[in-house]
């Protein structure tokens, strides 16, 4: 069912019929290249905006509902992304906004056959999990990722009415979670499901229900359960769903028999398109084995919620020769990264999440030897996340050199403001390295005890540079003016507890109409600053989070951000826009 | 873009001069404390200090974090917590399982203590207690409250609040039911209730 262009059909010269050009354009797949051709001409904007099927908001505020549809008339999957990023780090306070009530609205009018919703650092409410449950009846996928403001009630809304549900990806969501009971909500009718991911629900569900989807399932590729599922529970999800190209385990903690071991091991052995594994969550070292035959064709290995030890992994990771992605708590130390070194020469892609950020206990994690050690083995590394407790500049600089091609560099040294373990100088050099020889880099997070000279670094050589997260660095306004002139292409910066103010806040006043945002916290920008900023740039949104114990001339909480929407109309009291 | 044309930029804008302030003409802004962060433990009372001070003083300019002492006295011994800080999502924090936490490599045993209405949390050692005695005296100081007599059949009847720990399977248990060393070997984290909040534990 589609809206036709009936009354639209613009009087061109040429010889080209519409609807041909819409068929043509609507194969261009990447979202940059179907916004270069909307701007060739009046007719080819128009024969993109009806093949337009799927669109992508960054920032939900830079746009309206109603500009949305009236642009998009054939839209059946949008992709929204709410708060700025750090409200991940609960810098942002709650019922800021992002709440995705009055898109839904508006598409129950204007896109009816809506088929896919994937949001992110969205408020989402039961009752629009209900309203979205209701309204579409042709809804088959939806993916929250670090939403909040919804409960199991709503997931078994959207169980017991989607009838054409193919996609239930629920990720480190902040929710109530009440109950198992919402997986019991899919009718016995239904069987049209191939990603279901509950993996981060907390509570059990019923599994009988649970087997008895998996079964009739048939198309049903990916499944991540929580951790209440059991060995054994799983053993008997893997004889009904071989084909399961990913899957997120339970615990891996149970008391098996040798009999009960083996049939686990047989079951993993059949699922010959394994290609993504995930959970384990508390796992006994024993049963690991089990999983061998199952990681030869493996390409993404998701432990960030198992700390194992280098052992284990190690001996893991010789039957993963595949694998590209890899994700790890540092409880497995420069040891098990060697053992990655050595075993992984695919890899392109590591993270590293530290099993005690706040450094209850003696930890000792990983260092900068861990990652030259991956560095070394893997030439092919392009994108790192990494948390540590000591680096050195000499180390980062051998790293980059070894793997020139990073596109994404996101270093966390977790203690603010640490320099250089061994010299004791700034990593400014660190950095330096890291945008002089990775040219491709898009991504970088930056950390340590850093002065202007890293941004002036940035600034400099980053010329592709589109994401940019400081927190606790800097000496002045020169650093982040540096990063401001120099990056070309930069989309958005983030920035916390930086001696950063309003001369740099200002410097950047044209160019951030042509990022998505900017974000700075606890930096030394003033309410004057902002209203300066305001008053020189009309279109941007300019808004400041107050907050009461804070003297009013400070500007603590400053985002800011292009958009076409106008100012915020449900912005709470708490939110100053400018 | 050179120096000189930044610090004219600066003196141009003079923003500073321009402020609404609270304070009198010409007095500074407080001078912003960094969050200086050792690998020394210190006592409960000491880091009590620090936790205030620092929860009041965010804003570090990220320079002579390690080097100097902190301007007003207290060198803090205890590791301060910045608010997001390191920047893990919630989920990811609350749910990572601690690996080997209840057999300790002689590192220490830290728990978290919450008490309802405090501000922040607190954290202990179970290893440095031999007995439950020790353990409710450190609590009572910490939260300034006091836990009556402990019996089996009535919990801590009697008392304004009562100890509970949350164990190995998620259950919240009365803290004294079950001998020491199974109690230090199961204990997740430790909660101080309301006696009227503990009242159904303790009839158990």
């Amino acid at each position: 069912m589609e809206c036709k262009r009936k009354n639209e059909k613009s009087k061109s010269n040429s010889t080209f019929p519409d609807e041909v050009l819409e068929l043509v354009l609507g194969m261009l797949k990447s979202r940059k290249d179907k916004s270069t051709v909307s701007l060739v001409c009046k007719e080819w904007y128009n024969a993109e905006r009806w093949s337009r099927r799927s669109v992508f908001i960054g920032n939900c505020y830079s746009v309206s509902p109603e500009i949305l549809t009236r642009r998009f008339p054939n839209i059946r999957s949008v992709t929204l992304k709410g708060k700025p990023r750090f409200a991940d780090f609960n810098l942002v306070p709650a019922n800021w906004g992002a709440d995705i009530h009055s898109w839904l609205v508006v598409f129950a009018v204007k896109y009816p056959w809506l088929e896919e919703l994937r949001l992110k650092r969205m408020t989402v409410t039961d009752e629009s999990l209900e309203f979205l449950a209701l309204k579409f009846p042709n809804f088959k996928a939806l993916s929250l990722l670090s939403c909040d403001g919804f409960s199991t009630d709503g997931l078994a809304k959207i169980a017991a009415n989607c009838k054409n549900l193919t996609e239930l990806d629920i990720q480190e969501n902040g929710i109530e979670d009440k109950s198992g009971n919402w997986l019991s909500c899919f009718p016995e009718s239904f069987t049209s499901l191939e990603v279901l991911n509950f993996a981060n629900l907390h509570y059990e569900v019923n599994f009988d229900a649970l087997e008895k989807l998996v079964s009739r399932c048939k198309s049903l590729k990916t499944l991540k359960v929580n951790k209440s599922v059991t060995l054994k529970q799983l053993q008997r999800l893997l004889v009904h769903a071989p084909q399961l190209g990913e899957l997120g385990t339970g615990s891996f903690s149970q008391e098996l028999t040798p009999q009960q071991c083996s049939e686990l091991g047989s079951a993993f052995k059949n699922c010959r398109n394994l290609h993504t594994l995930s959970g384990l969550w508390v796992a006994t070292a024993q049963y690991l084995p089990v999983l061998y035959s199952a990681c030869t064709n493996l390409t993404f290995l998701n432990f960030s919620y198992a700390p194992l030890d280098s052992d284990d992994l190690a001996k893991l990771l010789v039957h993963c020769p595949k694998l590209q992605r890899l994700w790890v708590v540092d409880s497995v130390e420069d040891k098990g990264l060697e053992a990655v070194g050595s075993h992984c020469p695919l890899l392109e892609e590591l993270r590293v999440f530290p099993a005690d950020p706040f450094d209850e206990g003696i930890v000792h994690g990983v260092t900068e030897s861990g990652f030259i050690a991956v560095s070394q083995g893997c030439p092919r590394l392009h994108y790192v996340l990494y948390f540590c407790r000591q680096m050195t500049n000499a180390a980062v600089a051998t790293v980059v050199q070894n793997c020139p091609d990073f596109t994404h560099f996101r270093l966390c040294i977790m203690h603010p403001g640490q320099p250089d373990y061994l010299t004791q100088d700034p990593m400014d050099e660190a950095f330096g390295a890291v945008v002089k020889t990775c040219t491709k880099l898009q991504r970088l997070a930056v950390s340590g005890y850093l002065t202007d000279l890293t941004f002036e670094y940035i600034g400099k050589y980053a010329k592709n540079l589109e994401t940019l997260s400081v927190a606790f660095a800097g000496k002045s306004d020169w650093g982040m003016r540096c990063v401001l002139d120099g990056c070309p292409k930069l989309r958005k910066l983030e920035v916390r507890d930086c001696p950063f103010g309003n001369v740099a806040l200002l410097s950047g006043s044209r160019k951030y109409e042509s990022m998505r945002s900017l974000w700075m916290s606890d930096c030394k920008v003033t309410m004057n600053g902002v209203r300066l900023l305001a008053k020189e740039m009309p279109r941007l949104n300019v808004e400041v989070i107050k907050e009461e114990r804070y003297e009013t001339h400070q500007a603590r909480k400053v985002y800011v951000y292009r958009s076409v929407a106008g100012p915020r109309r449900d912005a709470p009291p708490f939110v100053l826009t400018l | 873009m050179d120096n000189s044309l930044r610090i004219s930029h600066e003196k141009e804008l003079n923003l500073e001069a321009t402020e609404l302030r609270l304070g009198l003409p010409g007095s500074d802004e407080p001078e912003k404390r960094s969050v200086v962060r050792s690998n020394k433990r210190s006592s409960p009372e000491a880091s009590e200090e620090l936790e205030c001070m620092s929860k009041g003083n965010m804003n570090s300019n990220g320079s002579d974090v390690t080097s100097d002492h902190d301007q007003d006295n207290v060198v803090p011994p205890a590791k301060a917590q910045v608010v997001g800080w390191p920047p893990i999502r919630s989920y990811r924090k609350n749910n990572l399982q601690q690996k080997k936490g209840e057999e300790g490599e002689g590192s220490g045993m830290y728990v978290k203590v919450s008490m309802a209405g405090a501000p922040y949390l607190r954290k202990i050692d179970l290893k440095v207690y031999k007995s439950y005695p020790e353990l409710l005296k450190t609590l009572g100081n910490m939260f300034k409250c006091t836990f009556g007599e402990y019996s089996e059949r009535e919990g801590y009847n009697g008392s304004e609040y009562a100890p509970t720990y949350e164990d190995k399977d998620g259950d919240w248990m009365l803290v004294g039911d079950v001998p020491w060393n199974m109690f230090v070997s199961s204990c997740k984290r430790l909660r101080i209730m309301k006696g009227s909040e503990a009242k159904g534990l303790g009839c158990l």
